[in-house]
């Protein structure tokens, strides 16, 4: 994890992210962790696991768990449509890497941040806990919430409540 | 025609390899006072096969090395030899020798006598000292005065015949020896009325004449019918007695006596040094399985050329054709990669055979008292892994015997058993593999190990740490340096490259450590590529695998049989017995479906344990590729990983013994002193 | 074709034999032991059966004797694969119903040579 800090903390260095569009809100998420984008397809569901868990695919010979990005936020549940799609990302861990899917509601764009444009997120108190937040930047006027897609692992890897 | 024995060479150095492993095992385990027939059979059975494929496939030197070895062998097997225990070090010398020889025969080095000098000296000794029963003696055969030909008289008995032997076969190749003139004598004919179509009532005299129509020649075709004939070879010049063919069998081979003052072989001592690398390089592959990749690759042909009849006349309409073409393709494909990777399964016992040995001949040297202990040795995967856990298992097995395991003074003192007993294990566990290697001798000292992790700069003096931080310390790279490693262990390896080799394959390493008690090593590795006899079932809109193994009957439910528990556990009446139910909607959140009453119910037992699971519908049933859900995911209860079904989508797999573990808790549905508990599954 | 049941519990032993009398214009069917290969036996009938004399489950003269029993194989060659001359072995293999034997090692050309003189 230490070593994630510091390659996030990079001063002045540019970072790229894949920005990407749930509930209405910007989300970025560092393309290097990007593995591909697929469409939606009806995962195989898991029993005894929390509501965002949304199932297992087969990518490749490999399962991947889908996490359901508004589910986990707390976010309003919407139907999935043909704009709906699945970011895989690798996602480090304390022991591995793990590959998960997340599914947002649409894909924006890939934008450059430095790492002077990179401002601490205030306490939301809201919808997206802090945890996940690294920063935020504003990128094309817009806002953009840039997660820290590590965090998202606990949502993966704790078992059901 | 010329055949090419070379071609059979590769199965002969691979089955006398597997041969030779049988063999030690089995010379240990007579070694352990395990001296009953089926050991010593085993041990007997696998030097003459290795001795008989030898002298077909052109390896002298061990098949006259192996005639001794199978000689002393014989003798214990008959009772004329005891397997004392300088014959079982002899023997175990002697399957070091022709692990040598086979690797040179493997690496196509030609046969080197002097390799096996000292060792066949040994065993030659021992034949000496007490003369086996002694074989026929080679009688000196008439001198051959080359006659001018040969009156042979041949009458055999009415039953010969329904031995599989054709008086007319034998005639026909005494022809093969010269000019014959036959002549038969039909005299013991009995009337029609009494005669027995499948006995044979004639004889024959052959008078046989040319420069192949030895005496030795003759008999040699008479050979398999001594005893079911008569028999009379006279020279034509002058009538001789008759002349029993067995008076002239051919001599056993005599086996080349060992060389005299040959250069003194190396010492080919294998136990404790490094593990021969050769089986790496082949794999044996059943022709079940390679009839399976025909018939893939059969498959893939014909979605081929019908792809490419579509191809060829292509109209918007045939695009469904097309696309489901393509799927076909795509299914094939994965089919043939899945069958290609299940080749690559072997039983870790191929990892586990070096240890009987290694563990014997260190124990041995340290003066320490071992029981190895192996279990689950069939646990398959893949050859790759096991390939890559051979070392770091030495590693571990070498720390056990060398620090782990106490003299046998030392155990008396501490009051445990002299002899220690060190544990092998392997199982499958949640799509994963655990290699268990465990010992019951002193454990780790916690403030030895504190100690040196001061020492080596690795912790502060002051540094608190738990009991568990402290046994962490082992793993740490500057832990176990050179200069403390034992001759034994270690050799400058720590525990540190153990556990990066285990991580470098997906898996991990657990220690667990009781001072006094012992100390167990757990390697994890990840399984993504064992496979399981699977049943499909449908189960709400999902489909499920269980393991066929713990299947014992399917069967259609009679809604009639289905009751209810104290208002909540539902019981299935099974013949006289009650089942367990519990619902679907509790064991796995799946939505019920309309109604069970059209469902099957799958019986499965764990330990013991009967439980039914009701499906809706029973699917195929056909082996599945296990994927972890660990290595993106986690453990989820109930299931012990998942699969990729031939549509490309995931198919989870039921955790039977999970299963009825998990819902264990108290739920007894049966009756009449037959306590089962278990679950079944409702949908 | 005629056809051949071969018997052994070495797969290079099999493979040599099965090999060499295909190549010899022969059906082979293949068993690795005497249980498996009687259990084929009841089955069909061959031609001639070559077995093995040492062997896990059941043995080559065990195997002999047991199919001497069936009415199918009375009369059909059942040869004896020997290591050596060993003339207890050759006798109790007679006394169990065998034709005769063929002793290892022997060359892919004698095999084929003794069963073309078996079968014709």
């Amino acid at each position: 994890m230490s070593a994630i800090a510091a390659d996030a903390g990079a001063p002045a260095g540019h970072a790229q992210y894949l920005t990407f569009v749930l509930a209405g809100e910007e989300y970025g998420v560092d393309i290097l962790r990007v593995q591909e984008i697929k469409g939606w397809d009806v995962p195989t569901p898991i029993p005894n696991t929390p509501d965002h868990i949304r199932g297992v695919i087969n990518l490749r010979g490999t399962i991947v768990p889908i996490v359901d990005l508004r589910r986990r936020f707390g976010l309003p549940v919407a139907e999935y449509g043909p704009m709906t799609v699945v970011i895989v990302l690798k996602v480090h861990g304390a022991d591995r890497q793990r590959i998960i899917g997340i599914v947002v509601d649409a894909v924006s764009d890939v934008c450059s941040v430095g790492g002077d444009e990179l401002r601490p997120p205030p306490d939301f108190g809201g919808a997206v806990a802090v945890d996940f937040v690294r920063g935020l930047a504003t990128v094309g006027g817009r806002m953009t919430i840039l997660l820290d897609i590590d965090q998202l692992l606990d949502a993966v890897t704790a078992p059901a409540a | 025609m010329a055949t090419d024995l070379s071609r059979f060479r590769q199965t002969f150095i691979d089955e006398s390899r597997d041969g030779l492993d049988a063999m030690e095992a089995g010379l240990l385990g007579l070694e352990r006072g395990q001296a009953d027939a089926d050991t010593i059979n085993a041990i007997f059975r696998a030097a003459h096969s290795i001795k008989g494929g030898a002298g077909t496939f052109g390896f002298g030197t061990i098949a006259a090395f192996t005639h001794r070895v199978e000689t002393l062998l014989d003798e214990v097997r008959a009772g004329s030899r005891a397997a004392t225990a300088e014959l079982i070090a002899a023997l175990l010398a002697a399957v070091d020798v022709l692990r040598g020889l086979i690797d040179g025969a493997a690496a196509g080095a030609s046969d080197d006598p002097s390799a096996c000098v000292d060792v066949a000296a040994r065993l030659q000794a021992l034949l000496d000292r007490q003369p086996a029963v002694a074989g026929p003696a080679v009688p000196a055969g008439p001198a051959d005065t080359a006659p001018a030909g040969w009156r042979i008289r041949f009458a055999p008995q009415p039953e010969m015949v329904a031995g599989g032997n054709d008086p007319v076969r034998l005639l026909r190749e005494l022809a093969t020896l010269g000019e014959a003139t036959v002549v038969a004598d039909r005299s013991r004919l009995p009337a029609l009325e009494a005669l027995d179509p499948e006995a044979l009532h004639l004889a024959w005299t052959v008078t046989l004449t040319g420069p192949a129509a030895t005496r030795e020649a003759i008999l040699a075709v008479f050979e398999w019918v001594e005893g079911e004939c008569e028999l009379d070879v006279a020279p034509l010049e002058a009538r001789r007695d008759a002349v029993s063919p067995a008076s002239a069998a051919p001599a056993p081979t005599a086996p080349p006596a060992a060389g005299g003052g040959g250069p003194p072989a190396p010492a080919v001592g294998r136990g404790a040094a490094a593990p021969v690398p050769g089986d790496a390089t082949s794999l044996r592959v059943s022709t079940a399985q390679l009839d399976e990749l025909g018939n893939l690759v059969g498959e893939l042909v014909i979605t081929q050329s019908m792809l490419g009849q579509i191809g060829r006349d292509f109209e918007p309409r045939r695009l469904e054709q097309l696309l489901s073409g393509l799927a076909q393709l795509e299914r094939n494909t994965r089919e043939l990669q899945e069958s290609v990777m299940r080749i690559r399964m072997v039983p870790i016992s191929f990892a586990f055979n070096r240890f009987p040995r290694m563990v014997h001949d260190i124990s041995a040297r340290l003066g320490k008292k071992v029981h190895l202990r192996v279990t689950g040795e069939g646990t398959e995967l893949d050859k790759t892994v096991i390939e890559k856990i051979g070392d770091p298992l030495v590693h571990l097995v070498r720390n056990a015997l060398d620090h782990g395991i106490e003299p046998p003074e030392e155990r008396r003192a501490a009051g445990k058993p002299e002899e220690a007993t060190l544990t092998l294990a392997a199982c499958h566990r949640g799509g994963e593999i655990v290699v268990e290697i465990a010992d019951d001798g002193r454990g780790i000292a916690r403030e030895r190990v504190r100690a040196k992790a001061v020492e080596r700069g690795i912790i502060a003096a002051d540094a608190a740490l738990s009991d568990e931080q402290v046994l962490d310390l082992i793993w740490h790279p500057g832990f176990s340096t050179a200069s403390e490693v034992s001759d034994l262990s270690g050799r400058g390896v720590g525990m540190d490259v153990v556990r990066r080799n285990i991580q470098a394959l997906g898996g991990g390493v657990e220690l667990r450590s009781r001072e006094g008690a012992g100390t167990a090593v757990a390697i994890r590795l990840p399984l993504t590529l064992a496979i399981l006899d699977g049943q499909l079932a449908r189960l709400g809109a999902q489909v499920f695998v269980v393991p066929l193994v713990s299947i014992v009957e399917s069967l259609k439910i009679d809604p009639g049989q289905l009751g209810e528990l104290a208002g909540r556990a539902q019981v299935y009446r099974l013949r006289s017995d009650y089942i367990p139910v519990l619902r679907a909607a509790d064991a796995f959140g799946i939505p019920a479906s309309a109604g069970s009453a059209g469902g099957m119910l799958m019986v499965v037992e764990s330990d013991g344990r009967r439980a039914g699971i009701v499906v809706d519908e029973l699917l195929a049933q056909q082996q599945v590729v296990i994927k972890s859900l660990e290595a993106n995911f986690r453990a989820v209860p109930g299931l012990s990983g998942a699969t990729i079904l031939g549509d490309g989508t995931v198919a989870l797999i039921l955790d039977v013994p999970g299963l009825i573990g998990m819902t264990h808790r108290g739920g007894d549905g049966s009756r009449h002193g037959h306590p089962r508990d278990g679950l079944a599954v409702a949908a | 074709m005629p056809s051949i049941l071969a018997v052994d519990d070495s797969p290079s032993m099999r493979q040599m034999v099965r090999f060499t009398l295909a190549e010899g214009g022969y059906e082979v069917v293949e068993a690795t032991d005497g249980a498996e290969a009687l259990a084929l036996a009841r089955q069909r009938t061959v031609n001639l059966v070559l077995t093995d004399i040492n062997m896990p489950n059941m043995d080559g003269i065990t195997l002999v004797r047991e199919l001497r029993q069936l009415p199918a194989y009375k009369g059909v060659p059942l040869l004896l694969l020997t290591t050596e001359s060993a003339p207890e072995k050759k006798a109790e293999g007679k006394a169990a119903g065998a034709t005769g034997w063929i002793v290892k090692p022997f060359s892919p050309e004698q095999l084929l040579a003794t069963i073309r003189k078996v079968l014709g």
